[in-house]
């Protein structure tokens, strides 16, 4: 069992700032718009953006874990 | 008649209509009383909170109409993707000061935030009404989505008559909402959630393997459609537009009395944090479910003569039921479908609650009846909830399909037009609220004149500067002016004390 969060010391609120980036790896468009790379035949447009599902997750998630 | 599907369909609906029933007895409260009927007494933990948000946000019109944009216009449909990812970000460091301050003092809607904030009626007034209307059309958009999978299983008769399933599950609807209020949605969320999992996940597994694999489906999309037009002779084509529809809808859709309900009802802000981590999942989902509309597309299924007529009838918005019907032995239509329909109803129950807190705190009470009681407060609530769905109703059945779609979008700028008040406020109140006032009537106002510009047909418009054409969601340039009157008129404003009411709040009720 983790200990309780409310606990836990709060960390820096400068940890927030983590969550700039799926903002700006998802709102400039230029860096995901083309076919190549593909995976598995998909196109990098589109499981580009899938990945950013889980790596903000686990962003939220640290940042949550670094503030408390 | 397809007989197999409408069994199944109609045995899972009778038994969320059981649970509807049921939920009123659960984790009992007084529900005579505003904050018990509308949000469940405020005692929401964190898994039931995610089947509430995700059945919330992630509605029967999602499923019809991402996949259908998908289908119809290609790549930038897939907008829903990066506009649900970055919202989780936002949910995580703003709303739990909401959450906070609304536990704090009892508020049950952003309106009632805002006048306790600023003690000013009047722009409280202003967001109850941009949220009731803005939600209206939603509610009808759910009917719809019901509406569609009825008539995929061929449930069609002229005239009134071939309303009757439609009207049957609005009264199904409207009477468990009546008697148990926000936790029959909540109840069924959680079976509404599940069948929406099963089916998502059975069509992006057998109907690629049916197609040749996900290399064969991608080569079979056009190359118009399957990325985003580049910018080209001083237009950002698709480029802007794409990035400003996923952060306007973004920021809107926190904002919806919806969003702001199911987010109310958790039991702590913890609850809301840890949420923002896992609602991702939802996200997920949806951009499988986004690709679905491709999937119709490299079966061709709108060239099949045997959905021709639903075409004829509904337009894109029948690319997904054709697809399953086309894909699945009828057993699973019914499952699939009925996830569908009770995916509108979930939503729908929601929305209703929320139009009429907001209707019942920030219109009945300051406006018409200020000495009611508690008691009066909640029955005019349930009474308004009924009469909300009614109208979405007569909506659906009597005026074009066109209509509610077209609000639906305006719904969407107008909404935005709430955010200086709403959320700038959660961590200011250095803005004045007759600035904010004066702010949001401009946005309202120019974001449907921009609207209007192209016809109600899009959100998408045009903006030049120094020779550069923008593309963009109109809500993000209608809240640009919104921010600029509301900032200006503030510095003129606060000059004079008494244009500032007294604010009820704290620094230390955003923490907790």
């Amino acid at each position: 069992m983790p200990e309780p969060l409310e606990t836990r010391p709060r960390g820096s609120p400068a940890w927030n700032l983590l969550l700039i980036i799926p903002f700006i790896a998802l709102l400039w468009v230029p860096f995901y718009n083309s076919v190549e790379p593909s995976l598995w035949g998909v196109p990098f447009f589109y499981w580009y953006q899938f990945a950013w599902v889980f790596v903000t997750s686990g962003l939220i998630v640290l940042v949550h874990r670094m503030t408390g | 008649m397809n007989w197999t599907a409408l069994i199944i369909f109609v045995l899972l609906f009778g038994f969320i209509t059981v649970l509807g029933f049921v939920a009123a007895n659960w984790r009992k409260g007084d529900l005579d009383l505003l904050h018990e009927w509308g949000l469940a007494g405020r005692r929401l933990g964190t898994v039931v909170i995610w089947f509430l948000l995700g059945g919330d946000v992630y509605t029967a019109y999602t499923f019809i109409a991402v996949p259908a944009l998908v289908f119809g216009a290609g790549a930038i449909g897939f907008f829903a993707l990066p506009y649900t990812i970055i919202v989780y970000p936002l949910v995580f460091l703003i709303l739990p000061r909401m959450w906070a301050v609304a536990h704090k003092h009892n508020y049950i809607t952003a309106a009632d935030f805002v006048e306790g904030r600023y003690g000013n009626r009047w722009l409280a007034l202003a967001v109850a009404i941009t949220g009731i209307v803005a939600t209206m059309p939603y509610i009808a958009l759910q009917l719809l989505g019901i509406e569609v999978v009825i008539g995929a299983m061929g449930v069609e008769a002229p005239g009134l008559l071939g309303d009757l399933p439609l009207i049957i599950a609005f009264v199904i609807l409207a009477a468990f909402t009546y008697t148990s209020g926000l936790r029959a949605p909540a109840m069924i969320a959680v079976v509404k959630d599940t069948l929406i999992y099963i089916t998502v996940i059975a069509m992006v597994v057998v109907i690629p393997i049916k197609l040749g694999g996900y290399a064969s489906l991608f080569a079979d999309i056009p190359e118009s459609k399957l990325l985003l037009t580049s910018p080209k002779g001083g237009n950002l084509g698709q480029y802007s537009a794409y990035a400003t529809l996923a952060l306007g809808s973004a920021f809107a859709l926190f904002l919806y009395p919806h969003t702001v309900t199911a987010i109310l009802s958790s039991s702590g802000r913890e609850v809301i944090r840890r949420n923002a981590a896992y609602l991702p999942a939802y996200s997920f989902l949806l951009g499988l479910l986004a690709l679905t509309g491709f999937m119709a597309l490299a079966a061709n299924v709108n060239k099949l003569p045997e959905f021709a007529d639903h075409f004829a009838r509904y337009g894109s918005n029948f690319a997904v039921p054709a697809l399953i019907l086309h894909s699945f032995p009828d057993w699973f239509a019914g499952i699939a479908f009925a996830a569908i329909a009770i995916g509108g109803l979930v939503p729908a129950a929601i929305m209703s609650i929320a139009a009429s807190n907001l209707f019942t705190r920030n219109i009945y009470v300051p406006f018409i009846n200020p000495d009611r009681t508690p008691q009066q407060e909640a029955k005019n609530a349930k009474i308004v909830s009924l009469i909300v769905k009614f109208g979405a109703l007569i909506f659906i059945i009597f005026l074009p399909l066109q209509y509610a779609i077209q609000l639906q979008l305006l719904g969407g700028i107008w909404i935005s037009q709430t955010i200086p008040t709403v959320i700038v406020s959660l961590y200011t109140a250095w803005l004045n609220p007759w600035a904010l006032l004066a702010g949001w009537a401009v946005g309202i106002v120019t974001g449907t004149w921009m609207a209007a510009t192209q016809s109600f047909q899009s959100a998408v418009v045009p903006f030049s500067l120094d020779g550069l054409t923008i593309p963009g969601y109109a809500a993000l340039y209608a809240l640009g002016l919104n921010f600029i009157v509301s900032i200006v008129l503030s510095l003129v404003l606060n000059q004079v004390r008494a244009t500032r009411g007294a604010d009820q709040t704290v620094a230390a009720d955003y923490q907790m």
